[in-house]
């Protein structure tokens, strides 16, 4: 993999942050009282509770197993007493309730009996992605798919290259960076094991060149590993969006993934360097999912940092612990500040998909009325993805969803660039989500009606056909009646004719 | 801390803003109008000013009855950049009313009556522009020979009552210091059989083109490219538009020399650099995408080409970026960049 680095369209170069919350190394979050689980932390059908109410569970102890295909294993993160199976907050942008497992921790922390593997390759394939489901590893960027289905290339499918996302290139998340530079061993642990299951040789590592520390602590751990000897690290500009993984692809490789289509169609898989680790930890060490690292950072932030937390540990926990500046109900962003999403209540669980609690940030949008668009087409220019943003908001606006999609508004990944540049500053992506969920949802409803009609369709051609029948039937039975009075008629005549035939004789 | 007002993300903004963008495009203006006072008198200024005032308060108006905010849309620049920029294509003795009336049509039919800013398919200065020429054709093409050439330079005052009473100082009649300009002389007397080598040697004529309208569209190119480098407008439709024009105008100058004027004049005459670098490139009724800029651009030249030469005007700036303007959402159509993955 000596090739020139590809590149993608737009992009922007942001004001990276990070330095905020990486002077202090990875610390952990005090054991909280209560630990509170939704059972869908991850993309796909949510688990099922298989604790009940009173339950006395160990650490590590799953709590709810996986439902359905796309789904994963839930575990305490601490022993503890199931005190609750009911609807609890989630963080969500629409502040949704879910289905939760909430729990009283003893402080013991005792951990269950963990099964080690220290020679993973005594391990098939699949004995590896049925362990990753069940230890609950799914994606830790931020988009939580379940991680064994990305290690499952199935038959038809080659995978050339495995791409390790170290990019983290959303300003202030420096999770990721973090993990990199303490953990290298535990990463490569898992890159190991990935190529193993997906039987790939190729392997690149791939990290921004604003990361060096990460950079070089990754380097040295794989200079001292012979077995990954075709595995490289590949640093890249520091450029937003290159975390997402569809531009990753295309810097690293030069090629890009069909739309509405898999990294797998073009022989490449992608893993996120947290869930890279956490796959190590699950195979080797038997550890399944229970913590995470969480960089909690902003202007408003006293001792930013990044923290392994628990699942299912309150927010406000975890910020008191930073100490604030922030008014209790003021918003914060989960996520990064370019796709992350507002929340207001601090005592939402931090999941599995939680990586970074922002408080505050500088170059925030201003609190202005936006103006109307004046079609600059500095949008256009910033997009990754190279849509027309412009036209797309104008179609949006005016609700004319079927022009959005001649737009192509569902290639849309919403990294936000368009709404950063744009002079107006309309909240674009705002309006392409709207448009997106609008089109959804006019899908389902078509969808619906297309049923009921077809239902309705069915029922007539139904009742036509029992009708027709009935007719039929009708009609035999007459013609049958017809032809036995006929007969009969035929008869009486012969007797007749018969009788008179007879009379001449006589 | 600062808020976060946004309902959903990004919650980071640039600095990009309309007000500014607008303000840079005055900026880039300054050295081009300073080349005007000095070639043709400080009449400019006058019209200018005036035009500015005008605008402002048609504006208001306009934003009173639609119900709109003041502040915001008063504040964006547009209004004053469509003034300035009618302003500069007028000629300098333009009689008041004209630029009043003018002004007037540009703001409330080309741009609040298609819904303001943002929202008007047609160039409100070329619109002006057009109706002003099509109705005023006397006024519109009287204009000054460079104030060397002739006997009276015009001072401010001279200026003024030219503009407001219609008359000069001097007691001469307009007809004594006013004179074609070197477009349409180069066509009227090409129609006269005269040939074009000959005609710019005469003394309306400088090194390129025509004697101070040379300089005025250097400046206002350097002006352009500041904009350019400054990233308010992109390269892609003065680009095209200059080439589009200078091709058609060299193909035609090396067939037949003896009806058209060199490119280079063609270049730098007439709003040549106006329209290529301020006029065509409005983003509101230009094309958005990249090759539908250059489409456009090109478009934009070719039509300015024709109609200087072959139409009835003797300039086609405003004529070809409002026949350009109208074919906008035909091209963005037909440009769209090829999506990621697609």
């Amino acid at each position: 993999m000596t090739s020139p680095l590809g590149s993608f369209p737009g992009g922007l170069v942001l004001d990276g942050q990070k330095k905020r919350s990486t002077h202090v190394s990875i610390r952990k979050t005090p054991l909280s009282k209560t630990l509170i689980l939704p059972l869908q932390q991850h993309i796909g059908e949510a688990s099922t509770p298989i604790v009940e109410v009173g339950d006395t569970v160990l650490k590590g102890q799953k709590i709810a197993r996986a439902d359905g295909h796309v789904s994963v294993y839930l575990h305490a993160p601490s022993s503890g007493t199931i005190t609750a199976l009911d609807e609890q907050p989630i963080p969500h942008p629409s502040g949704l309730s879910a289905q939760c497992i909430t729990m009283e921790t003893d402080g013991e922390d005792r951990w269950i009996e963990l099964k080690e593997t220290p020679d993973f390759t005594t391990l098939s394939e699949h004995d590896i992605r049925q362990q990753i489901r069940e230890a609950g590893i799914v994606g830790l960027g931020g988009a939580g798919f379940p991680s064994f289905i990305k290690l499952n290339p199935g038959v038809h499918h080659n995978v050339e290259t495995l791409i390790i996302n170290g990019v983290e290139c959303e300003p202030y998340i420096t999770c990721d960076d973090m993990i990199m530079r303490e953990r290298a061993e535990g990463i490569l642990d898992g890159v190991e094991i990935m190529r193993y299951a997906l039987r790939v040789k190729n392997c690149v590592i791939v990290i921004e060149d604003n990361k060096p520390e990460a950079i070089s602590a990754m380097e040295l751990a794989l200079a001292r590993r012979s077995e990954l000897n075709d595995t490289q690290i590949v640093v890249i500009p520091t450029r937003y969006p290159t975390g997402s993984e569809k531009q990753l692809i295309q810097v690293v490789t030069g090629k890009q993934v069909p739309s509405h289509g898999l990294p797998l169609d073009i022989g490449i898989v992608c893993h996120n360097v947290g869930t890279t680790y956490a796959i190590g930890r699950a195979i080797i060490h038997g550890e399944p999912l229970i913590s995470r690292i969480v960089t909690v950072t902003g202007t408003d932030v006293k001792h930013a940092g990044n923290f392994e937390t628990l699942f299912g540990t309150p927010m406000h926990e975890l910020l008191s612990f930073c100490e604030t500046h922030r008014e209790p109900n003021e918003p914060f962003i989960l996520g990064g500040p370019m796709m992350g999403y507002n929340l207001s209540g601090d005592h939402l669980p931090i999941t599995k998909t939680a990586n970074c609690i922002l408080v505050g940030v500088d170059n925030a949008a201003p609190k202005v009325e936006p103006l109307p668009c004046i079609r600059c087409g500095e949008c256009a220019t910033a997009c990754p993805v190279s849509l027309l943003p412009q036209q797309l908001y104008w179609y949006s606006r005016s609700k004319e969803l079927e022009k959005t999609q001649e737009y192509n508004l569902f290639d849309c990944i919403e990294c936000g660039c368009c709404s950063y540049v744009c002079p107006s500053k309309i909240p674009l992506v705002h309006y392409f989500r709207f448009a997106k969920t609008e089109t959804m949802n006019q899908e389902l409803e078509t969808q619906k009606a297309d049923n009921a009609r077809i239902r309705h369709e069915n029922r007539l051609a139904r009742q036509e056909a029992e009708k027709k029948e009935k007719e039929e039937r009708q009609r035999q039975r007459k013609l049958a009646l017809a032809a036995t009075k006929a007969a009969k008629a035929k008869e009486e005549a012969k007797k007749v004719a018969e009788s008179s035939t007879d009379n001449q004789e006589s | 801390m600062l808020p976060i007002s946004r309902l959903s993300s990004p919650f980071l903004s640039g600095t990009s803003r309309v007000t500014l963008h607008m303000l840079q495009l005055l900026l880039a203006l300054v050295p081009a109008v300073i080349a005007l006072v000095y070639f043709f008198g400080p009449s400019v200024l006058i019209t200018m000013t005036l035009a500015v005032v005008v605008a402002l308060l048609a504006e208001a108006l306009m934003l009173t009855l639609r119900n709109r905010p003041l502040k915001p849309f008063l504040t964006d620049g547009s209004a004053v950049v469509t003034a300035v920029l009618l302003a500069i294509a007028l000629p300098p003795l333009a009689p008041w009313w004209l630029t009043v009336v003018g002004v007037l049509f540009a703001i409330i039919f080309a741009k609040h009556l298609y819904g303001g800013l943002g929202y008007n398919p047609f160039n409100p200065a070329m619109v002006a522009y057009a109706l002003l020429l099509i109705s005023f054709p006397l006024e519109m093409t009287t204009w000054l020979p460079v104030t060397s050439l002739s006997e009276q330079p015009l001072d401010f005052a001279g200026a003024f009552q030219a503009i407001f009473n219609g008359q000069l100082v001097s007691g001469l009649g307009f007809d004594t210091i006013s004179g074609a300009t070197p477009l349409d002389s180069m066509k009227t007397q090409i129609g006269l059989a005269q040939h074009p080598s000959l005609i710019s040697s005469q003394e309306l004529f400088g090194i390129f083109a025509g004697k101070g309208w040379e300089w005025v569209n250097i400046w206002l190119a350097l002006g352009g490219i500041f904009l350019i480098y400054r990233r308010v407008i992109s390269w892609h439709i003065p680009v095209a538009m200059l080439v589009g024009l200078a091709s058609i105008s060299l193909i035609t100058w090396l067939i037949a020399p003896e009806v058209t004027g060199s490119p280079l004049f063609h270049l730098l005459s007439g709003g040549t650099m106006l329209g290529a670098f301020f006029i065509a490139t409005d983003p509101v009724t230009a094309a958005t995408t990249i090759k539908g800029r250059i489409v456009f651009g090109a478009g934009v030249g070719l039509l300015t080409y024709i109609i200087r030469v072959w139409g009835g005007y003797p300039d086609g700036i405003a004529f070809a970026v409002l026949i350009m303007n109208m074919l906008v959402p035909l091209i963005d159509y037909y440009t769209q960049p090829k999506v990621y993955g697609g």
